[in-house]
This record gives structure tokens, sequence and C-alpha cells, in this order.
């Protein structure tokens, strides 16, 4: 008799890495990645929108012009030129930054997850939106964070449901570390805060002493330009801003950004060269000379027209197909269309069916902590073009009318 | 002898991702071995691909819908190209496990007794007001699961009457036709054949809850003994009910049996596997390896099987 173990490092691993594991909707999602397949499930930008000859001319100068530093480390913070350049982008949603309180980071991702080891220990409070971006979620459960999920409408969170909360676990003698958000056009939820609920919650958080991670990957693709004031303008002392180039430029350049009250910009820097030493030069290079020397604003413009188009064949075929007990949000920017299926249907249990079908979404409890969700599914429309949009949604149409025929026979059969 | 073999993994199926790990594995070890290994995807260009590509044969790691429902079998031998497996009589007729139950059933192979649902009876005939027939016959808790496919996917266990409907529903999404099975409690056990001879006996232990489809794929959740912790008579009798179902649905080369035997010894069949899974968590590996082979061994012994043909 022998017992075989087929992880023979099993016993090593810490307690956070335990839950990692296989998932069946992500053995799914290998399917989705098929050209057969129309995926309405991923967040990927347009990436094809880019003038290419414009960033290999960019790409081309950095390495002729600054080859040596390029190609060289560089300091944790990242590249000042670079962190000015950043400061600019935010700017451009009226919001003052320094450069000094700038930390360029591997994408937004790296921001989530130097904020998680900052500031979460085990079993610390976190609040979020409910739903909430899942790699936020994932960043926070790797350090063993909890996160609460707080109420939101078509306005975004709730400020009096934050307040709740709030008092809630400060009444069982627990701290919340920070609140996460995701204010203008969230991910899922496809919703922004209004502004006079920006307004409360910056109030709120002095009230409170309430630290706030705002962030905000989505601020500058609004479908009519319009821009909102950031948490981080409105209440600098208690917001941590994390911004990216990944949707106003490319996610393949992995340059993201935290700006913070200066004590904690200097954690992060810290945090960072534990992490990864620091930021690539190259790409920091290129996204520098990409901000210094291209029309990025033109650029920023053409994504907004083209998700905009994008948007409104998913939401016009939406609104022809869908059986008449979905309901779902109308974002005004973004990638996102969060649809609440009709009672009784399981997002996650019908992706099998949606797949076969031929059309792939995220079921809406990948986007929970504590498993709601689950009749409510996440629509993007950033990557097909929009007559696979179109189709995509009639598959999903005919698969939900069918689905619903089912569930009611199931269940009139059962009284 | 060293040969040209394609690998076909992937495909379109639920189980994709598990194919793809098989047939790169497979593909690393027989690539190793000196073969001449060429991976390949389904695709609309795949037959013109097979009958240009000089192949002497195919080795299959395709697991789910079209890969192991006869379909490519029956595709490779109207291009008469080896390849490795059932053929395609023996693959569709173990792909519908409602028929293969029924078969075993006939010949005497203990399989737990079941009830077969379709969504046509359910939205079309009312079916669901017999559930609690279902209960009733195959107490509880019981076993759902779609009718077709494998790795798990869709498969619930039951314990009450609203959980049976949320079952049936979830387990529809997959395929139209379901199983209700009686629930037999005991020693998981898997019995991989190669080339008619039963590999010591797998025995599966899922460190949490069932082998479901994260116990199966995750490093580590899951504890194997081979052979299994039983008597040997019993062992002997999970190889020989193994074997006859080989040689019931006319198999060759590989299958894996899923059995579990109850505590008076009695294996009950679940299920006849016709394209293993080849990963690194596979059972049908770890069962060569038990019988000392090696993975590379199991992967050229298949190969010289299919390679020699039918009569082979």
């Amino acid at each position: 008799m022998s017992e075989i173990t087929l992880d023979p490092y099993v016993s090593r691993y810490a307690t956070r890495a335990r839950g990692m594991g296989a998932s069946e909707i992500r053995a799914l999602f290998a399917v989705a990645s098929r050209p057969e397949v129309v995926s309405l499930a991923g967040g990927m930008p347009y990436t094809a929108a880019l003038d290419y000859d414009a960033v290999a001319e960019v790409t081309d100068a950095v390495v002729r012009e600054h080859g040596p530093s390029a190609l060289q480390y560089g300091g944790g913070q990242g590249m000042p030129a670079l962190r000015a350049r950043l400061v600019e982008v935010m700017a451009a949603e009226e919001t003052a930054a320094h450069p000094d309180d700038v930390v360029v980071t591997t994408g937004g991702q790296q921001a989530l997850d130097l904020l998680g080891k900052l500031f979460c220990d085990p079993g610390d409070i976190v609040l979020a939106e409910g739903p909430s971006y899942v790699g936020a979620l994932g960043a926070f459960s790797a350090y063993q964070a909890r996160v609460l999920h707080v109420d939101m409408d078509a306005d975004g969170l709730i400020p009096e449901a934050v307040e709740d909360r709030l008092t809630q676990v400060r009444a069982a003698g627990r701290t919340v570390k920070f609140l996460y958000t995701v204010p203008t056009h969230q991910n899922p939820a496809g919703v922004s805060l209004s502004v006079t609920r920006r307004l409360a919650l910056a109030e709120l958080a002095r009230r409170h002493d309430l630290l706030v991670v705002e962030d905000n990957p989505y601020g500058l693709l609004d479908f009519k330009g319009e821009v909102r004031p950031s948490l981080r303008s409105l209440a600098p002392e208690h917001v941590v801003y994390v911004g990216t180039l990944s949707k106003i430029f490319s996610p393949g350049i992995r340059v993201g950004w935290l700006s913070a009250p200066g004590p904690i910009r200097d954690k992060l820097v810290l945090l960072k060269e534990t992490a990864d030493l620091c930021q690539s030069n190259l790409t920091q290079f290129v996204a520098e000379r990409w901000l210094g020397t291209q029309p990025w604003q033109a650029q920023v413009a053409a994504f907004r027209e083209l998700y905009r188009e994008r948007c409104e064949a998913m939401l016009s075929e939406m609104a022809a197909e869908l059986p008449s007990s979905c309901t779902w949000s109308v974002p005004t920017g973004g990638f996102f269309v969060w649809l609440r299926l009709p009672p009784a249907l399981d997002a996650g249990e019908m992706l099998a069916k949606a797949i076969r079908a031929r059309v792939a979404y995220v079921p809406g409890s990948a986007f929970h902590a504590d498993g709601q969700g689950t009749g409510e599914v996440r629509l993007s429309f950033c990557l097909p073009p929009p007559e696979r949009i179109r189709e995509g949604v009639r598959r999903l149409a005919e698969v939900l009318r069918e689905e619903v025929e089912l569930v009611e026979a199931v269940y009139r059969g059962r009284g | 002898m060293t040969y040209d073999v394609a690998v076909l993994a992937g495909g379109l199926s639920l189980e994709r991702d598990v194919s793809l790990r098989s047939g790169r594995r497979v593909a690393e070890a027989l690539g190793g071995l000196g073969h001449r290994v060429t991976q390949l995807d389904l695709d609309e260009h795949l037959v013109t691909t097979l009958s240009r590509g000089g192949f002497d044969v195919v080795f299959l790691t395709l697991h789910g819908r079209a890969g192991e429902d006869g379909t490519i079998q029956g595709l490779l031998e109207l291009l008469e190209v080896p390849y490795t497996g059932p053929d395609s009589v023996a693959s569709a007729l173990a792909w519908d496990k409602s028929v293969m139950k029924g078969q075993w059933r006939r010949n005497g192979l203990p399989t737990p007794d079941w009830v077969r649902v379709t969504s046509t009876a359910v939205r079309d005939m009312g079916a669901s007001a017999a559930l609690d027939r279902v209960l009733a016959r195959l107490g509880e808790p019981l076993v759902v699961k779609p009718g077709q496919g494998g790795a798990a996917l869709g498969v619930r266990l039951v314990d009450s009457a609203d959980d049976l409907a949320r079952a049936l529903i979830a387990a529809f999404s997959y395929h139209d036709v379901v199983l209700a099975e009686r629930h037999v409690a005991g020693t998981e056990v898997a019995v991989s054949v190669v080339d008619g001879e039963a590999l010591p006996p797998v025995e599966i232990v899922p460190k949490e809850g069932a082998y479901d489809f994260v116990a199966r794929y995750t490093h580590g959740a899951t504890e194997f003994f081979a052979p299994a912790r039983l008597p040997a008579a019993a062992l002997r009798r999970c190889q020989q009910v193994a074997l006859d179902a080989y040689a019931l649905a006319g198999c060759r080369h590989l299958t894996r049996a899923d059995l579990i035997v109850d505590a008076s010894g009695t294996p009950w069949l679940l299920e006849l596997d016709t394209c293993p899974g080849m990963t690194e968590t596979s059972l049908l590996p770890v069962a060569a390896q038990a019988r000392g082979w090696s993975f590379e061994e199991l992967c050229e012994r298949v190969v010289g099987l299919a390679v020699a043909g039918p009569s082979g």
C-alpha cells in the first residue's frame, strides 16, 4: 500500500494560500476564449484601436535615446518624469496631485495588493460596494481581510448604508481598515456615484475618520466626457487614489499608480520595493513618452466614442431580446452592464448552458465576498465589435428564455 | 521505433481546460521519447490537417463532447488514421451514462439504481410532479449528474426535494438528460485498464467534502492510495468489474472505471471513461505509477497499441 501525494509541498503553504485552487467556473472560461464563443465576460480594453505605428515610434525612440537607463533598475517610487505626467492625467479629471505623492505600480492591481499588505491583518474588516471589483476582493482576501459589502443603487454607493455598516462594526468593537470603492462607471455594476453622494461620502470620511480607497480606472471613459469630482479632490487626507493607464492606453504596459497622503505614500514606496524593487523602467519610459509626445487625450476621446457605440449596441439588443423580467443598469461610461436575471435563475449554474450556446458572461457571485449575487450577471461591451455584441446578447436571450421555462416547469410541479 | 504523433487536445467541450493540460503532458512525454509530436486543437481545418499531416498515429486527449462521444473516433476511422483509445462505437456507448448503466444492469454488473430525467419530460410532460417518487425510490442523499460529460462538472449531492429541484436545473445546464442516482456510501476507487490488464485500483480520498471538480484538479486537495486500502478479495473484485465493463462496451487500449466499494465489499460501477485524464492529478497516470510504469512508459505503451492496429 502506498500513499500518493500529488502536491508534496501542501503542508508548507501559508494559511492564506490554502483556499486557492481549481475552479469550475475558471475551467468553463477556457472555452469562452475560443473564437466561436462571444465573450461578454472579460473586461479587456479594445487595444486594436491604438495607433501601432505611433506606439512603435515611441518605443523605438525610448530604446534608442534612453537605452542604458530604460534597461536599468529604477527607483522604488517610479520615474519622476512619468509621475509628473500621471499628475497631468489626474488633472484631466480635475484632481490635484503632486508628483511627490505618486507611487507607480504594476497596474492598478498591484496598488490594491500593496494596500492590502499595508493595512490588512487576518480578520480585518474592509468595506466595499456590493457588488465590487473581483480583483480587489482577491487582493484583500489574499491578506485574509474580511470584506463586508455596502448596498448601492443607480446613484452608486449609499452613504447612509456606509454609515450603518461603520456603526455596526464599531459597536461590535471592531475597526474598519478602509472603504474600497470604484465611484465612477463602477466595475461591475456600471453605475456612478452622484455628486451629492460624493460630497456626503467625503464629509462622512472626515466625520468618522474613515479611510477611503478610490479606484478610478474608468473615470475618463464617460460617454459624454462628463467629469465628476474625485473623492481624493474632496477629502485628500482621507483618500488613497488608484489610477491606471490600462483603460486609456494599454494594460500590456502595466502602469498604474497610487496617490496618497504623505505617511501612507512613504510606506507604499517601501512595500513596492519589497515586492519588486521597482517598476519596469522600459514601460515607464514608454508611458512617459506616450503621454508627453502623443495626442493621448484624443485617443481617450476615440476610445470613449467606440465604447459608447458598443454600449448602445448592447443596450438596444438587450431591450429588444431579453425576457421582460430582466432588469439592468444603464451605464454612462466604462465597460459594463449589470444584469439582474428573472427570479429563481442562478447565473453560476446557468453558465455551462450559456457557453454551450456560445456566449459567456461572469456570474454575479464572483463580485461578492459573501455568496450574494447569484441572480446577477456582468456583461462587458468593451472588446467585441457591435455586431458580435448583438449576436452574443441574442444567444444569451435564447438561453434565458429556455432557462425561465425550465425553472418554471421544475417549480410548478413542486407546488 | 519513433513515430509522427498528433496529440489532439482542447476542443470546444466544457472540459477544454483539463484536456489541454492532458495534451500538453502527453506531448512532452512523447517528445522526450524521441517521437515527432504535433499538438492539434479542434477546428474547421482538422480533417485537412490530419489528411495531409502524414501522422502515424493520433493520441487523443480530448475530454467531453466531440472528443469522447465517438465523433472524433468516427472521423479518424473514416480517414484511416490509427488513434488511441476505444473505437467510435465503444466511445458512443460509454459516453451515454444511462445507456451504459442499462447495459451493466442487464449483464449483471452492479451499478446503483437511477432515474433518467430529461428536460423535455420536465418542460412538456410535467415530470417535476414526480420528483417525490425519485426521492422515494432512490432515498436520500442521492447524486444528480448530467447524462453526459465528465470531470464531475454539474454533479451535486442532494438530500431534500428543494435541493433536487436546484440540482436538476444545474445539471440541465450541462446536458438535457440528467441522472438521479442512488448514493452509495463507501470507498471511492478508480480502476484503469490498459490493453485488457487491470492496473492497481486507486483509492480516492478528498481532504474536504466530495471528489468534485475542485478536489480533482487542485494539487493536494485529494489523497490517492494505490493500491486502494481494501482487502485483497475486494481489490480483485474491483479489477474484475472494470475488466467486465471494458469488455462489455467493446473497449481497447485504455479506459478508466469509477467505482464505489460499499461496506460489504461490492464494487458499484458509476462510470466508464474512454478517454481518461492524463494531467498531473489524474487517476490513470497514478495507477500506472503503482503498476511500475512511468508516465512516459504509459504513453509509449498506448502509442504502440494504436500503431499495432485493431488486431494488436
